[in-house]
């Protein structure tokens, strides 16, 4: 018998192992969900799924009564466009100073305490300053993504920085590259895959910060969705809404990693995380 | 030989703290001259190196480049090649040649279009089938072995034509055998181009077949109670009688015949 850590699962048996876990999962909601519909059949709090998809289906091709949008696109739509708004200026953001600050021993002395500082403040404690100073509208929201996301950033982008072999900076300037060139052609495409993976990690905070922005105060979203309906204990429109933006997650998240593989497979290459 | 030495060290000095790790320094060395050197782990050999490169300065004394002093910090003059990372991951075997030459003629961008990308790109493949890698030139560094690796960094280290090759153990990760080739191509190297070579090795063997001069690093004061009172310095200054200089007005037949 080989020892434990030498057991390998082949192909077949990996993916029938990963299946497992969601098949229990999906078994014992079942159970409970027919149990409790079985003693009342007008329980909410565990639909059956016939009609968690029904409910999902009603407000994705339905037009609402009040506004005529159908709602589970104009949710996705509103939220989604927050979302990568908010990522977007954290990333644009966090690349421009991991850039100056990995680069110029200058900025970094200067920038660096402030971002560290700024990092160690709770985002969600400073959500009403942003609601008063911007009002309730989008800007609040994707404040609250950048503010969230983009220390953690920087931070992360300015030690990749700082990680770049201090013998390839030596050669770049032997070869005659000014400060410029160097952070053009050595730094920025050293961090892109960087900057990429620092997105797909930092996206979990992203969705946290926009739902609880929208669950505070919005017109629409998906997070907005969840906490209207929980007035009255709607889990039909939860739980598919809650599956819905763990798609999307998931989707982002891939998409992310299959352009990093793509564009930079040097970089998954000396990674070893293909 | 009485024109301006190509490299000219008059009394140099470097101490970190109050620890002197280099004391005492001067020589003369002349343009075609190939020179490795050698001596214990933290005997001032890298950081030789390191002053001549330019990210060490020295804490007196003074080095001459052709009679001006050495820029304190990296050129295009002084070419290097370290034991690691010499190359950039994230371009191809061509792109890490071409590199050089978009740094010189693209300020602004950094990159080449059209004709002159297209010429830049020929010349690269030319210095790259030159070394041996005429088959590799799409590839990333990762792709490449640790022999190909330094080829690379040997033939773009010499794409600005620099005044001085700086090699720290250049060769010291290698096998036995492939460090015998790249003992062939550094040589081939040296002499068609007349280069002026400094190269820190472990390898004593190494030094004596490659260098025209071996030069040892050693302490020559020594207090049993302080053993960092004292820095290093060149205790032996060993020209190798087997190798000739790489000399530019000598035709290089005739160089071959002499090492014959």
């Amino acid at each position: 018998m080989k020892r434990l850590v030498n057991l390998k699962p082949r192909p077949a048996t990996r993916w029938l192992l990963g299946a497992l876990p969601f098949a229990l999962l999906a078994l014992l909601y079942l159970g409970l969900s027919s149990q409790r519909l079985a003693d009342n059949p007008s329980d909410r709090l565990l639909p059956s799924p016939a009609t968690m998809a029904e409910s999902f289906l009603r407000l994705a091709s339905e037009p609402s009564a009040r506004t005529g949008a159908r709602l589970l696109w104009s949710d996705t739509f509103a939220s989604l466009e927050r979302l990568f708004a908010g990522v977007a200026i954290s990333a644009v953001l966090a690349l421009v100073i991991g850039l100056a600050c990995g680069a110029l021993p200058l900025v970094r002395a200067k920038l660096s305490p402030l971002v560290t500082v700024v990092s160690l403040i709770p985002p969600m404690a400073i959500l009403p300053i942003l609601f008063i100073a911007f009002g309730t509208d989008e800007l609040a929201k994707v404040a609250l993504i950048v503010i969230g996301v983009t220390p953690f950033l920087i931070r992360d982008l300015q030690g990749h920085a700082l990680r770049v072999p201090a013998e390839q900076w030596v050669k770049a300037q032997t070869l005659g590259a000014s400060s410029w060139q160097l952070i053009l052609r050595l730094l920025l495409p050293q961090l892109m895959p960087r900057l990429i993976s620092s997105v797909r990690l930092a996206l979990g905070s992203a969705w946290l910060f926009l739902i609880a922005a929208e669950a505070i105060a919005a017109q629409e979203g998906l997070g907005y969705r969840i906490f209207l309906v929980r007035r009255y204990l709607a889990m039909d429109v939860i739980l598919p809404y809650v599956a819905w933006i763990t798609l999307l997650a998931f989707l982002i998240d891939q998409a992310l990693a299959w352009i990093s593989r793509r564009g930079f497979p040097w970089f998954h290459a000396e990674e070893k995380d293909a | 030989m009485s024109q301006t030495p190509l490299l000219l060290a008059r009394g140099v000095e470097k101490r970190y703290g109050d620890v002197p790790v280099l004391e005492r320094l001067d020589f003369r060395v002349d343009a075609g001259e190939f020179v490795t050197l050698v001596g214990a782990s933290g005997c001032g050999k890298t950081t030789l190196l390191k002053m001549l490169l330019g990210t060490e300065r020295p804490s007196r004394g003074e080095l001459l480049l052709e009679g001006a002093p050495l820029p304190d910090e990296p050129g295009v003059d002084r070419g290097v090649v370290f034991q690691r990372y010499s190359v950039f991951p994230h371009l191809t075997a061509l792109d890490n040649l071409v590199l050089a030459e978009e740094f010189a003629l693209a300020p602004l961008t950094a990159r080449l279009f059209g004709a002159a990308r297209r010429q830049a790109r020929e010349r690269a493949a030319a210095n790259l089938a030159e070394v041996g890698l005429g088959q590799a030139m799409a590839r990333y560094p990762y792709q490449l072995s640790g022999g190909m690796q330094q080829r690379l960094a040997l033939a773009q280290a010499l794409t600005m034509r620099p005044r001085l090759l700086l090699l720290d153990e250049p060769f010291g990760a290698l096998d036995p055998g492939i460090r015998l080739e790249m003992h062939a191509l550094i040589t081939r190297l040296w002499r068609e181009r007349s280069l002026t070579i400094f190269m820190v090795t472990h390898d004593l063997r190494e030094a004596f077949t490659l260098g025209t001069r071996v030069w040892v690093f050693d302490r020559l004061r020594h207090d049993p109670q302080v053993p960092d009172a004292f820095g290093a310095t060149i205790t032996y200054d060993l020209p190798v009688a087997a190798r000739t200089k790489a000399t530019p007005d000598i035709p290089s037949p005739l160089i071959k015949e002499s090492h014959a």
